[in-house]
């Protein structure tokens, strides 16, 4: 089975650019990455994209071979939508397929462009990835939903909104370093706990921002990294995937992500690692409350600890296992459906040296978690150095 | 999708539950499920018979949502809550009470209630 290198990586910034499309978003972030990675286009045998909501914010579908001739690549082309969790979606198959020997050389990434829709268009456009009929149609919006989870959390194990908040601080902290990341400035937990309420008991630093952006990575098979003597030491070595009930209401637990807990499990599995090996991770904090259900499927803290965790300095820069080191989704940004490669594009600079933090992790092992919906659907990836 | 335009299933268990013939989907292995539904989704059973949705409630958890969908533009803030019957939960805009009267334990039972924005109906619930 071939491994999967990661051959180069690339980013736009993240923020508003309404008046950017999609395409140019994306073409920019596989620019990069082309260049980073010392990757012929013409080598190129597949690329997978990810995008959420493109029909309603650009009246535009079918967008793998839109993306694929934007990033100058002749090569067959999939969109793949799963709500927040799409371009991790994408990279799960492009690794299978490199695994299975189909492809050497893929494209992948996503892009969202949103921020031209407004507050209320954006928050239309998010909320239908919750089931229309029984959440939607009863006022759930995407801040709502998880508005829900956390009173469940409060409700089950405790805490309050000042822990959440020491989340949101750390996460700003996190991206001050980033030129990439919406928000380059410090917040304080009086800042997260008077601003306004969007869901109560979540307020508007509890919520990332809606943004435009896009990332991209070439991923290779260590034959071809080999043959074309590519630098390329950190690999994907574990890919999982979980799933669970669409509606919140059907779940066992409205105060845990079980399709993240399935996702870690296969992915640690993959790459024969434990938890304990993890020496850092990018996770899907679209809410702070969020990030608390994420490092607890993760195994980086017990059932009922995440809410402490940044609180205690657990995961803060300086902690033992620091969490969102590009500031998160809340304030690295959320081009929906850039988010997960996008995390990838981190854990890779992170792993090679190149990012602000590099020196905050003891170790070579790291953890993304992209989440869909209320945790409907989860993908987690390893990344290691190999070489 | 025109407003006009019915949901079959879904639709019809509003009609039931203004007409106090609130139902729930249960399998032959006692999951219950909300319609429009061919088979369990715990089990894959074909088997689904309409069985009475128990009266009251207990609410499971809550958010008062200040930042709506346009199609809730006049209904904001609003509390949506999670309801569960036993068998199946429901999601629906808890009524009568100021947020600070709400918590998780809460008895209640549905109603159907339109909103205030666009007319459309969604399910209600009523402390008992």
């Amino acid at each position: 089975m071939s491994e999967v290198r990661v051959a180069g990586v690339g980013l736009t910034s993240f923020g508003a650019s309404p008046n950017r499309t999609g395409r140019d978003l994306f073409a920019e972030a596989a620019d990069s990455a082309f260049e980073d990675a010392d990757v012929s286009r013409t080598d190129v045998e597949i690329v997978r994209y990810g995008n959420f909501m493109g029909e309603l914010a650009e009246h535009q579908g079918h967008q793998g071979p839109l993306m694929a001739e934007a990033a100058g690549v002749s090569a067959p082309a999939t969109r793949y939508e799963s709500a927040c969790a799409s371009s991790a979606t994408a990279i799960r198959d492009a690794v299978v397929s490199i695994r299975n020997g189909e492809s050497d050389v893929c494209l992948v990434g996503g892009a969202e462009r949103m921020t031209h829709l407004g507050t209320a268009g954006a928050t239309e456009a998010l909320a239908i990835a919750a089931d229309d009929l029984w959440e939607v149609r009863a006022g759930v919006t995407f801040p709502g939903a998880y508005g829900l989870m956390a009173t469940a959390y409060f409700d089950q194990f405790g805490g309050g909104r000042e822990d959440l908040a020491h989340v949101a601080v750390k996460n700003h902290v996190h991206a001050l370093e980033n030129e990439k990341a919406q928000y380059q400035r410090e917040i304080s937990v009086e800042d997260v706990l008077e601003a306004p309420a969007v869901s109560e008991p979540l307020g508007l630093y509890d919520s990332c921002p809606i943004s435009d952006g896009a990332a991209a990575l070439v991923l290779v098979s260590d034959e071809y990294a080999e043959t074309h003597d590519l630098a390329a030491p950190v690999a994907i070595t574990g890919s999982g995937q979980g799933g669970d009930r669409m509606a919140l209401h059907d779940r066992e637990h409205l105060a845990r992500s079980p399709a993240a807990d399935d996702a870690a499990a296969e992915a640690y599995e993959d790459a024969d690692i434990t938890a304990d090996d993890v020496a850092a991770a990018e996770v899907h904090d679209c809410f702070t409350i969020a990030e608390v259900l994420a490092i607890e499927s993760l195994g980086i803290v017990d059932r009922g600890e995440g809410i402490a965790a940044a609180r205690d300095g657990y995961t803060t820069v300086d902690g033992p296992v620091p969490v969102n080191l590009s500031g998160g989704l809340k304030a690295k940004g959320h081009p929906v459906g850039a988010t997960g490669a996008s995390q990838l594009v981190e854990l890779t600079h992170l792993l090679e040296g190149h990012h602000p933090h590099s020196d905050a992790i003891d170790g070579d092992t790291v953890v993304a978690h992209n989440a869909g919906g209320t945790v409907a659907s989860c993908v987690v990836h390893v990344l290691e150095v190999v070489a | 999708m025109s407003d006009d335009v019915r949901n079959d299933g879904y639709d019809d268990w509003l009609d039931a539950l203004e007409g106090d013939q609130a139902f729930y989907l249960e399998c032959t292995a006692g999951h219950g499920s909300l319609p429009p539904r061919r088979v369990c989704p715990e089990c894959g059973s074909g088997e689904l018979s309409e069985t009475p949705l128990p009266t009251a409630g207990e609410l499971d958890t809550f958010t008062v949502t200040h930042v709506p969908t346009p199609a809730f533009a006049d209904d904001a803030p609003y509390v949506t809550g999670i309801v569960d019957f036993g068998p199946v939960r429901v999601t629906g805009r808890v009524l009568e009470l100021d947020p600070d009267e709400i918590e998780p334990g809460l008895t209640v039972e549905a109603t159907v209630i339109e909103t205030d924005t666009t007319g459309e109906r969604l399910v209600g619930f009523r402390p008992r």
